[in-house]
């Protein structure tokens, strides 16, 4: 068992590595996604709506099989020879696909609960639209998107354990070669679900402290 | 832009703000049909009518915050960059730089203050100087407290729009229109979402507004503050304009049957 404590350690933060480099690339993509979803153009907006729809319809695991397989198949059709795309990678890009695809629907509802008016009174003072994206939008969407994007992100820490079926060793391979070796599926599963347990605690009182953080003073909502 | 700024010799002669044919329509619901107005430097126009006469999407396409179909616009005598919608593809923008500077020269007061909730009243009133007109952090602050303290919210600049009634966000949205030195200033029915008590600090600032000599149109349904402070009047009915002129002149000898019935049932 003591030998696995390393291995559970690596496999931590495995975890914490895809799981923070997929949230910052699938909040890039969601925000792209939202605006998208509300531009004024045709093109993008479909292309949105097709994405989202296609991944949050097929199963997670699946989305990360086929983009395992599917990168493979890829990189070897592009190179001329047999590649296999790397488990870290294309657990980072199927996590990333999947979290975009989610945060998309949460920045989108968040961006439409901004009334009219506040965008009115930005534009007739002469400010530009990126200015009014970045001073007058993002700051009142975050407050309203935070807690479902901390129920996200939790989902995001937990879906990481998916990808040890493409071999990446993350917390939940460790404590499946282990259970397996060691005869101990229990100890071993258990252990497991305490990591996790604690990312998703420690996550729960960073979003709490960053909603009180960035709450505007003496505001009711 | 101080009253002497706008007396500058060669500039009397150029209207602050003129529309010519001006039309819009909501889908096929024309909401404008042609209106023709000129606001001279100086001049304060009450603009009068019924609900949906067309006079706040008046206001609204003056500052593009709604495109009209078709029509002519200039500001300051420089003639605004506009297609003309065709066979159902709507009006727009030609030129987005122009757009937004013209913007800046025209300040707008909403009816429902549409301040920035999560800034403090001073960085609302100073956002514009600080991101539109570029001025450095300490002279868009200075600028800003001007203005507030003119609309008497100085000991309030640090509060968050929510802590405010509403006759003190509506000045404090008056702040952040003077705040970019606005050519002309636009109030879009800049009291009705106000309980009558606090409607009368509004009007204070508007009052002393005019008197300061700032061009200013006045969307409203206080007809006896349009009245008093006007220079000219406009009567809209229907997406036109029924009848314009000199305010005292308008509200004591109206000529047409409607601007009088108007008067009678709401004045």
């Amino acid at each position: 068992m003591n030998g696995f404590a390393i291995q559970f350690l690596h496999g931590l933060c495995m975890t914490v590595l895809v799981a923070a480099i997929s949230g910052v690339l699938g909040t890039a993509v969601g925000l792209a996604g939202a605006a998208s979803k509300l531009s004024a153009y045709r093109i993008p907006m479909w292309l949105a709506e097709v994405y989202t729809t296609v991944i949050r319809g097929v199963p997670e695991l699946l989305v990360i099989l086929l983009i395992y397989f599917g990168g493979t198949a890829a990189i070897t059709f592009a190179i001329g020879r047999y590649v296999e795309i790397s488990a870290l990678s294309a657990g980072v890009i199927a996590l990333t696909v999947i979290f975009g695809a989610y945060s998309t629907e949460i920045f989108r509802g968040a961006i439409l609960s901004i009334p009219r008016g506040q965008w009115e009174a930005a534009s007739s003072i002469g400010l530009k639209s990126w200015q009014i994206w970045l001073l007058v939008i993002l700051p009142q969407m975050v407050r309203v998107a935070l807690p479902a994007f901390c129920n996200l992100w939790i989902s995001l820490l937990k879906d990481t354990a998916l990808i040890s079926v493409v071999g990446l060793t993350d917390i939940m391979r460790v404590a499946f070669v282990g259970a397996g070796s060691m005869r101990a599926p229990l100890t071993f599963y258990l252990a497991a679900s305490a990591l996790y347990l604690l990312l998703t605690s420690v996550s729960l009182l960073a979003f709490r402290r960053l909603e009180q953080y960035i709450a505007v003073p003496g505001q009711l909502r | 832009m101080t009253p002497s700024d706008l007396d500058r010799p060669g500039c009397d002669d150029v209207a602050a703000l003129r529309v010519e044919g001006l039309e819009k329509s909501f889908g096929n619901y024309p909401v404008l049909r042609g209106v023709t107005l000129t606001a001279h430097r100086h001049e304060v126009i009450g603009i009068l009518g019924s609900s949906g006469s067309g006079k706040s999407t008046l206001l609204r396409c003056l500052n593009l915050l709604e495109l009209p179909n078709r029509g002519r616009m200039w500001v300051l005598g420089e003639r605004l960059k506009l297609r003309e919608a065709v066979n159902g593809r709507g009006g727009a923008i030609l030129d987005r730089r122009q757009i937004q500077r013209v913007r800046a020269s025209l300040g707008m007061v909403f009816q429902s203050f549409n301040l920035w909730p999560h800034r403090t009243i001073l960085e609302n009133v100073a956002e514009g100087p600080t991101h539109v007109l570029r001025q450095s952090r300490r002279e868009a602050i200075g600028v800003a407290e001007h203005y507030l303290a003119q609309v008497g919210l100085a000991d309030r600049r640090h509060h968050y729009p929510h802590h405010l009634s509403g006759g003190q966000q509506q000045r404090a949205g008056i702040a952040r229109a003077l705040a970019m030195e606005p050519a002309v200033l636009l109030f879009d029915e800049p009291t009705s979402a106000l309980d009558p008590e606090l409607t009368g600090e509004v009007l204070k600032v508007i009052r002393s507004l005019a008197e300061e000599g700032r061009t200013m149109l006045l969307v409203t349904h206080e007809l006896a503050f349009a009245r008093e402070v006007s220079t000219r009047a406009a009567f809209m009915h229907d997406g036109k304009i029924e009848e314009e002129g000199p305010s005292r002149q308008l509200f004591l000898e109206p000529a047409s049957e409607r601007l009088r019935r108007f008067l009678q049932s709401h004045y």
